[in-house]
């Protein structure tokens, strides 16, 4: 990722906070909505960031993944039911239990990007095909679920939702969290944070550990990994589980930290653009991350305006319509695929199967 | 001259061949009903009682069997885009999108006049709405395939993109611009379209539309367009290998938008004959899942017309059939999902099915994966 890309990503970031700033400013001080935008954007990107950095890990071994939304809706519903489990059956308390839940939610990524796992590298399926059964095993799956154990009477939940354990609290990092006006940034939800953390993890893993040198390898050259005597299949399978958990942890975000409710379909294509922003970012965590920013303070735009909604003028009226606002994240990857922003490159062998 | 033998042979040949096509999908949708009784049993249910109910609900009577012909309908058009698409190299994820808003227009064609005050005959209007339909489905598919042509930018992304637009558009249009007047109305639906627009039915009392019978046409004529014009040599050249078919002289770019636009035509038709020949409206909500399974159908035909009418009626038949299964189980509709989702499963993965089987019979595979493009 190259200084100009970095610059478009703040320009757009700009314009976006531009736009609310110019429509609030007579109700609120353009201080407060810059913190407000950030905290909201740093939030909202939060599944985009994990989407993108499981499809980094993947990727950067040589395994394409469009199953990552699939993996996001699973670890979703599994996470939030786990979480119900812990707190209505067993009777645990609600933070424990929703701390339960993540880990659950990261298992059941890891499970599915497990089959995404066998399917591309052990049976060699198409990747792009193997990830669409991802994609639509948990969609029926969690809909199957969803249905059999909420809605029906037989069920161990009565035909009942139960009364949901809350979402996680949030954690004021010391010091940063301090900073007049602007220390509301760094109150966040423990889901974000980590999130956040890892973007720097993954950097650290990929480009200064022997582990991140051989990810690379095998995904730019397996053949020339394989003769240094690196197990490219594995290689590729312990990528393909670690993306799983990135992305678990990602469907977390939407049962656990936003909202304590699931619906079906509730990732609502997330996983779809953390792709979009994996490409932004040129398969780089940090890049990857400002990318999702973007998409994030998109996302946040249609929240504030929703706040100042009686402010917008007339001849904005387009902007009280939630559809046509919430068309920007979708154009902005359309738009970022066309390569407009300049070009990208994948590792050289993103897709290929490896033959021995 | 060919001896006697050598056309029993041929004959023998033709017949192994077709059994060998046929082997694994049937195989793969026995692997996913076993495996799905599997997860009907733990659900509390009897698969036996449950697939007998499918069974029943899908093929138990007239009735049922019009309500089968009814849903396989639009699984045919969509199964038809998926594979054209495939057989031109591009992965069409956007069949749900290019369904959605092939209705919204039909539907817009369908009532527009009438509310203007213009009578039109049934004999142009009908052409007009569903042609409507399918321009609307088409231009929605070729800008993705454009973007691809152009600029590299990978379809199966943008499709899905495109699915997001459609769907906010058509909520817009359907909540605001284009919602049903009608003071009893409360959903987010149009007006109901002119009689003039409206395909009859077949039979008064049973549902099954002339759709049906238009899918199965456009099936052939999909087939023929694929393996009898020089069109449809160049769209499989390009899908088999891009770069020999530009060194042969095939415009690859103007092949790959025109692919998109049919695939995105043929998704959209789905979209207009429900409109114009079953619902004479559209809903919004009612086109969701389409486009997944329409990608399930084609793999599961092997992007074959004949393979595809029956991976659709098959489709057709589980959703049809399921409601009977829950009134008779308590399983619910949605454990059908689980089962397409597992035949397409193994039918993806095949070398599964090989291996529980010992099959060994090798084929073709269609590559979809060349990088991301940007």
């Amino acid at each position: 990722m190259n200084w100009r890309r970095f610059g478009v990503v703040a320009v757009v970031i700009a314009v976006l906070f531009g736009v609310v700033i110019v429509i609030g400013k007579s109700q609120t001080p353009p201080l407060i909505i810059i913190t407000s935008m950030l905290t909201t954007t740093i939030a909202v990107a939060t599944p985009l960031t994990l989407g993108a950095l499981s499809g980094i890990y993947c990727e950067r071994a040589g395994v394409v993944n469009i199953g990552i939304e699939g993996m996001m809706l699973a670890a979703a519903f599994f996470g939030w039911l786990a979480s119900l489990y812990m707190n209505s059956i067993f009777g645990f308390a609600p933070t424990p239990s929703l701390i339960i839940g993540v880990f659950a939610a990261i298992l059941s990524g890891a499970l599915f990007a497990l089959l995404h796992a066998a399917l591309s590298i052990t049976f060699k399926v198409d990747q792009i095909i193997g990830g669409t059964v991802v994609n639509i095993l948990a969609i029926g799956v969690t809909g199957f679920l969803n249905r059999q154990l909420f809605f029906e009477k037989n069920s161990i939940f009565g035909g009942n939702v139960p009364h949901a354990p809350g979402v996680l609290p949030s954690i004021r990092i010391p010091i940063l969290a301090d900073i007049p006006i602007f220390g509301g940034i760094f109150d966040q939800q423990p889901i974000t944070i980590a999130a956040v953390a890892l973007v720097f993890i993954t950097h650290y893993v990929l480009f200064y550990t022997r582990w991140g040198l051989r990810t690379r390898a095998v995904g730019e050259h397996p053949r020339a990994a394989d003769t240094v005597g690196i197990n490219v299949a594995f290689m590729r399978y312990a990528n393909v589980l670690i993306g799983g958990c990135m992305a678990g942890l990602g469907g977390a975000y939407f049962t656990l930290q936003s909202v304590s409710s699931f619906e079906p379909l509730m990732t609502n294509g997330r996983g779809f653009i953390s792709l979009a922003a994996m490409i932004f970012g040129n398969w780089s965590p940090i890049g990857s991350w400002a990318a999702s920013l973007v998409f994030g303070a998109a996302q946040a735009m249609q929240i504030n305006l929703q706040i100042f909604r009686e402010l917008i003028p007339p001849q904005w009226a387009f902007l009280q319509q939630s559809y046509i606002v919430g068309l920007a994240p979708y154009l902005l990857t359309m738009l970022i695929l066309t390569g407009v922003v300049g070009k990208t490159i994948p590792p050289a062998a993103d897709g290929q199967p490896y033959e021995k | 001259m060919e001896t006697p033998k050598e056309q029993t042979n041929g004959l023998i040949k033709f017949l192994r061949d077709s059994a060998n096509a046929l082997l694994i999908p049937l195989l793969a949708v026995l692997t996913a009903v076993i495996v799905g009784g599997a997860v009907i049993a733990s659900a509390g249910g009897n698969p036996f009682n449950a697939y007998l109910g499918l069974f029943e609900g899908a093929f138990g009577s007239t009735k049922a069997l019009s309500e089968t012909a009814v849903w396989s309908t639009p699984y045919i058009f969509a199964g038809l885009a998926v594979a054209l698409a495939f057989k031109g190299g591009l992965f069409n994820i956007g069949a749900e999108g290019q369904l959605a808003f092939g209705a919204v227009a039909s539907a817009l064609i369908g009532y527009l006049p009438d509310q203007m005050g213009v009578r039109i005959p049934a004999a142009i209007h009908i052409p007009l709405a569903v042609g409507g339909g399918m321009l609307a489905g088409a231009i929605w598919a070729a800008i993705p395939g454009a973007l691809k042509a152009y600029t590299g930018g990978h379809e199966v992304i943008n499709t899905i993109m495109m699915n997001y637009i459609a769907l906010n558009l058509t909520s817009f249009l359907l909540n605001g611009p284009m919602r049903d007047p009608d003071p009893l109305n409360l959903s987010a639906r149009t007006p109901e379209i002119a009689l003039s627009a409206r395909i009859p039915p077949i039979f008064a009392v049973l549902r099954i539309h002339w759709g049906f019978v238009l899918a199965l046409l456009i099936a052939v004529f999909i087939w023929w367009l694929l393996w009898k014009t020089t069109l449809g040599f160049e769209i499989r050249t390009v899908g088999l290998n891009p770069d020999a078919a530009k060194y042969a002289g095939i415009n690859v770019k103007r092949t790959t938008i025109i692919t998109m636009a049919l695939s995105g035509a043929l998704a959209g038709l789905a979209g207009a004959i429900e409109v114009t020949a079953l619902n004479y409206r559209h809903e919004l909500g009612f086109s969701s899942g389409y486009g997944f399974d329409a990608i399930a159908i084609a793999l599961l035909g092997k992007s074959n017309p004949m393979g595809i009418v029956l991976a659709s009626i098959l489709f057709g038949a589980m959703r049809n059939g399921a409601t009977r299964m829950q009134f008779l189980t308590q399983i619910p509709v949605d454990v059908i999902s689980v089962i397409q989702g597992l035949i397409l499963l193994f039918v993806a993965a095949d070398t599964i099915v090989r291996f529980i089987y010992r099959v060994r019979v090798q084929e073709e595979r269609v590559t979809l994966t060349r990088g991301w493009g940007g």
